[in-house]
């Protein structure tokens, strides 16, 4: 049984069918679970629309509107996570003033489920963020910062595992290196930790011993240097393995539809960012079915 | 293998995956009580960045003139005006000149009222002012770099180019640049760390942060001068 639990993940891991490919009729329909995950990146504190007079992005976003387009989604699917890729923080007085209050406030409202830390998030240096901790509801995700010898230590988790109409879902968070981009008298003594050593045992953990049936990394790495010296989602793909989804930050770009990548053991992993400001909403929607059911299981990528 | 077969007993697997782009635009009507949540932190905020600090008779921006822009003559001019007392509070002594980039100048100063907001406009981002101890070598590899012509605003140094945009001079508070000498200028913290390729002051013989932002500064010498009417002046030009 195990044994024939095996063959079959690995034909998962090599067959891709595209746009407009085969379904699978002779499903058992009866167990199917329907898994939604919105996600947001750098909304850099644009807690109000863009200004009428910005060039590029005159009326866009919004947090009041974004909450519309999520109340309606949870309503169409109550199995719905909602996650942030991190650069919360910095972009509008509003950060200035309230140093984050309102922008954790927010996000506890629209029921956001967690977080991981941009680098942005440092701007106010560890005691800055540490003081808005209170005001988040939601889980802050890092698994590659140790904030052992800081005031942050004990209020970040690697990861948390989500349970939605039964499906487990593992949840974890990478940051991008600080030196460099933040002052260390704002990061003090938080170490960064290699983002592939650290994902690598993370997904075996939440794949292994948790026994998560998705496994969703939240990156604030950025999406593609092209120097392949540089960690990005796309190196964190390809030099891992585990991971169902990639929701990236930093880089500010604009995708469309999520970029599928293979990673270490050949199986396809998708990597998704939504540009920044909150002037658009991500959205993945997982359709599971029991392991039993998958005679020969293939994912269908409909993106 | 082995460790594979062991644990892996997963019950459920994506057998399709769709995805959406979900645009926040002007389509989408506002959750009222998001709206009011936000009111009296936007009452506030807004109040604040209305605040006058000072009055520009004419419009400002770095598009006004080539090499050196009022604009950029007024912040570099207030960097050495109010981080000067602050490093010579901590040092004992002033430091001698500024250098900022044109870069920085994130917006035009408009002709009326200067706000608050005008100010984070003009930098709305986290740069602090700190004073780099520069060889005099060093200081050669700034001239060289700003001879390339862009208007990166400068304060108590002269650049002349000649016709062939060729450096002719390049001095500090009137002098030639000693080798065996060093200065100290101030810059902001994101030109120190390699910003705009100023890799000149990457490795400067000294360096101190003043803990005090741009932004900040530039808010407290509005507040100060009360009329802001700087002019272009030949602190870098090029002969005709």
């Amino acid at each position: 049984m195990k044994r024939r639990n095996f063959i079959k993940q690995t034909a998962a891991a090599g067959s891709l069918i595209g746009l407009g490919g085969l379904s699978m009729s002779n499903l058992s329909t009866s167990e199917k679970k329907h898994i939604t995950i919105l996600h947001t990146n750098d909304v850099h504190s644009h807690i109000e629309p863009f200004p009428l007079n910005d060039p590029k992005y005159a009326n866009q976003g919004g947090v009041a509107r974004r909450l519309t387009v999520i109340n309606k989604i949870r309503t169409e699917n109550p199995n719905t996570l909602l996650l942030d890729a991190g650069d919360i923080f910095q972009g509008t007085p509003y950060f200035n003033f309230y140093g984050g209050e309102l922008e954790f406030k927010l996000m506890s409202m629209l029921g956001y489920d967690a977080a991981t830390l941009g680098n942005h998030d440092f701007d106010n240096g560890v005691d800055g963020l540490y003081a808005q901790i209170p005001h988040a509801k939601f889980e802050l995700l890092s698994a590659n910062y140790d904030f052992t010898n800081t005031i942050m230590d004990g209020h970040t988790k690697p990861y948390r595992v989500f349970i939605k109409d039964g499906i487990k879902i593992g949840v974890f968070g990478i940051g991008i290196e600080l030196d460099g981009l933040v002052n260390k008298r704002m990061y003090k003594e938080t170490k960064y930790l290699n983002p592939i050593e650290i994902t690598q045992d993370i997904t075996q953990k939440l794949r292994q011993e948790e026994q998560c049936d998705l496994v969703i990394c939240l990156s604030h790495l950025g999406f593609d240097y092209g120097d392949k010296t540089i960690i990005s989602d796309q190196i964190l793909a390809q030099k891992t393995e585990g991971i169902d989804l990639i929701i990236g930050g930093h880089t500010h770009t604009f995708l469309d539809k999520p970029v599928i990548a293979q990673n270490k053991a050949g199986q396809f992993v998708l990597i998704n960012q939504v540009g920044w400001g909150g002037i658009n909403l991500g959205r993945v929607d997982f359709y599971l079915d029991s392991s039993k059911n998958l005679e020969h299981s293939s994912t269908v990528f409909a993106i | 293998m082995l460790l594979i077969i062991g644990c892996k007993q997963q019950q459920y697997k994506p057998e399709r995956i769709q995805a959406e782009l979900v645009p926040v635009d002007i389509n989408i009507k506002s959750d009222t009580t998001i709206t009011s949540f936000i009111a009296p932190y936007k009452l506030s905020v807004d109040k604040a960045m209305d605040s006058v600090l000072a009055y520009a008779p004419n419009s400002l921006t770095k598009k006004d003139s080539k090499f050196n822009t009022a604009i950029g003559n007024m912040m570099a001019d207030a960097v050495f005006e109010l981080a000067n007392p602050i490093f010579k509070k901590r040092t004992g002594y002033p430091f001698n000149a500024v250098l900022l980039n044109y870069g920085g100048i994130r917006s035009p100063l408009n002709q009326g009222d200067i706000t608050t907001r005008a100010a984070f406009q003009l930098m709305p981002f986290e740069n602090e002012v700190v004073v780099v101890e520069l060889s005099g070598y060093q200081m050669k590899e700034m001239f060289t770099y700003l001879s390339h012509g862009t208007a990166h605003p400068i304060s108590n140094m002269q650049i002349i180019l000649n016709k062939d945009g060729s450096l002719q001079k390049g001095t500090i508070q009137g002098h030639d640049i000693i080798d065996n000498e060093t200065y100290f200028v101030a810059t902001s913290d994101y030109l120190q760390k390699g910003g705009d390729n100023m890799t000149f002051l990457e490795k400067p013989i000294s360096i101190l942060p003043l803990d005090y932002k741009i932004r900040n500064l530039l808010i407290d010498y509005f507040k100060k001068k009360d009329t802001i009417a700087p002019v272009r002046d030949n602190r870098f030009i090029k002969e005709n």
